[in-house]
């Protein structure tokens, strides 16, 4: 299912190669992506089908060579929740902090998160989506696409969610998350499915160069060290005082604003030329990939937008002006993404709808078969 | 002349929004003292928790996080790890270490994480109107068993001091009372010896405080005081269990 046909690189993003070629799974990419953009710090409790992360996580920082720190600290923690909330304490402390899990984990998580995002603290995420509601599955599916982007806990605050469509991808964006996250002091999202996390591929490392650098401990002047010469710092997301909390609240969304702005990613392929436009993210983009291959050999105009990060999502791709241009928006499940598609289509066009979910995925053969008909 | 008795520098000089006969105060201030003694002022980090006591920090002159209620422990576990050079607390209520918090308390004792642990018994909930917890007294009257707590339907009160004893992580745990100035001066020593333990480098040290609660146990201070000694004290017996 792996698409032959090349992409255009996302924005915003420079590559620094180093030159080094490994096989690896797109769990394995994510923890070392991690590793590489410093994290020092990993929490998590097994669930399938995302344990290579948190395995690798366990031997990577716990391996100390003669002569050199210790990478990290890994502790398996007794529950989801004590492992979000790890990594709230971990980062509160100015750490690069992880945590991993897939889809009933990652509701148990939705608390700590919340208070994450209330505390401004940054963190990264990785959700390995399986199939739900309840326990579901162990599948891959994308239908924790409305917890990723509507935050997901209480509140009113934002992941910044970001979705690799491959290995490469998740060890490049695994390492853009924490830059991300620091940045804006903001939780990040990676938001892979089964297939991502399971398949093998070749990777490049390297370190993509963003606008920051890791960042150096005295760039986290709010960070919990001691007041050694300082006033003392709180970690906090209760603001009690009259108009305190919507004064927070208020400078949450300010920071939204500039993301959604800045931060948006996304692919296109033959999108100027397309009378239908495929719109599909991580492994669903994929697939879609090779029935466009398909459908352009034969000599039909089709077009795919891969939106890359799925909060912000990407406006700018959806603002064409051809009228008679068609949409078919493709998923791993029910008509989630669906909405974003909506919201940014604003009704110029005319959207289809393809999706499965439940261990079902929408094959090359059912694509093809849609697309004829819309055409 | 000299002055023998001063104001913490570990505590702000601003009035508490705690009850009249509340422990909080005390406790606080008993914290407070030690880590003034102790001179780690500078390196200590305090974990508020969910409860009346969530705003420590307006009152603490020291580094301070809140964490979600019950993951007190889950966050002090993972700052201490990363920067084991400070020295990190959780101050506790009943409800956050010993209902919600259950988990994440015993897998730290267990894991003998280096931490110290300031666990207040008040035998309710405070902050949210005087509800049962999990330490409430058989037969004590809350707003959630206006009859009396009866074993049938709410189980007996935690002894969770007794239960995290038996981990092998734990390295100190001491049940102490605020009902008298004798009392108060010996909890302090074991708030010091919780700390110290963690100076050391010993792991994992817990003292539950038995704290007066007028407003939520329909009594005067004196009376909350008095009540302490002569009731909560036969169910939550003073002393070294550790």
């Amino acid at each position: 299912m792996r698409g032959n046909l090349p992409g255009l690189l996302y924005s915003g993003m420079q590559i620094n190669m180093l030159k080094k070629r490994v096989l690896i799974s797109g769990n394995e990419a994510i923890a070392q992506g991690a590793i590489q953009a410093g994290c020092g710090f990993y929490a998590g409790y097994p669930i399938t089908p995302q344990n290579e992360i948190i395995a690798y996580m366990s031997k990577q920082m716990a391996a100390c060579p003669a002569g050199r720190p210790k990478k990290g600290v890994f502790i398996q923690a007794e529950s989801e929740l004590a492992a979000i909330n790890m990594v709230y304490g971990a980062s509160a402390a100015g750490v690069r902090a992880m945590t991993s899990s897939s889809s009933p984990g990652i509701s148990l998580k939705q608390e700590g998160i919340s208070y994450i995002a209330g505390a401004r603290l940054p963190a990264v995420i990785v959700n390995i989506m399986r199939g739900g509601p309840g326990l579901g599955n162990i599948a891959p599916a994308q239908s924790d696409y409305f917890q990723a982007t509507r935050g997901g806990g209480h509140g009113d605050y934002h992941l910044i969610v970001l979705a690799p469509g491959s290995v490469q991808e998740a060890y490049d964006l695994t390492q853009v998350s924490f830059d991300l996250a620091d940045k804006y002091r903001i939780p990040v999202m990676i938001l892979g499915d089964g297939i991502l996390g399971q398949m093998m591929e070749p990777v490049i490392i390297r370190r993509p160069k963003t606008q920051d650098r890791r960042p150096k401990q005295q760039t986290k002047p709010w960070a919990l060290t001691g007041c050694k010469g300082r006033k003392p710092n709180i970690v906090k997301s209760f603001f009690l005082r009259e108009g305190a909390l919507e004064e927070a609240n208020l400078k949450l969304q300010r920071n939204y604003e500039i993301i959604r702005k800045k931060e948006e990613r996304f692919e296109c392929l033959f999108i100027s030329e397309a009378k239908v436009i495929l719109v599909a993210y991580g492994t669903m983009a994929r697939i879609a990939k090779s029935a466009i291959s398909q459908l352009r050999s034969v000599g039909k105009k089709v077009g795919l937008i891969r939106p890359v990060s799925l909060w912000p999502f990407p406006q700018k791709p959806f603002n064409l002006k051809n009228k008679n241009v068609k949409y078919l928006v493709l998923e791993m499940s029910y008509g989630q993404m669906l909405e974003d598609v909506k919201l940014a289509v604003c009704g110029r066009q005319r959207i289809e709808f393809l999706g499965r979910s439940g261990g079902g995925v929408p094959n090359e053969a059912q694509i093809i078969n849609k697309v004829m008909k819309i055409l | 002349m000299e002055k023998t008795f001063k104001r913490c520098q570990s505590l702000y000089d601003v009035p508490t929004h705690y009850c009249p006969g509340c422990g909080h105060g005390i406790a606080h201030r008993l914290v407070a003292e030690v880590v003034d003694e102790l001179k780690i002022r500078e390196k200590t980090i305090g974990i508020a928790p969910v409860g009346c006591a969530v705003v420590a920090y307006d009152y603490w002159n020291f580094d301070c996080s809140e964490a979600a209620h019950g993951r007190a422990l889950a966050v002090a576990t993972a700052i201490k790890r990363v920067r084991p050079q400070n020295i990190v607390f959780t101050y506790q209520g009943d409800g956050d270490l010993a209902a919600i918090g259950t988990n994440e308390t015993i897998h730290a004792a267990n894991r003998g994480e280096n931490l110290s642990v300031v666990f207040i018994n008040n035998a309710v909930y405070g902050m949210t109107g005087g509800q049962l917890a999990p330490t409430t007294l058989l037969g004590q009257k809350t707003s959630t068993s206006i009859e009396g707590r009866e074993k049938k339907a709410h189980g007996f009160p935690l002894k969770i001091s007794e239960m995290l004893a038996l981990l092998p992580g734990v390295c100190y745990i001491e049940r102490v009372s605020l009902e008298s100035p004798v009392e108060v001066l010996k909890a302090k020593r074991a708030i010091k010896q919780a700390f110290e333990n963690q100076i050391n480098n010993l792991g994992f040290s817990l003292v539950e405080i038995l704290s007066p609660c007028p407003t939520y146990w329909g009594l005067t201070p004196k009376e909350s005081l008095d009540w302490i000694r002569d009731v909560m004290r036969k169910e939550f017996p003073l002393g070294r269990i550790k």
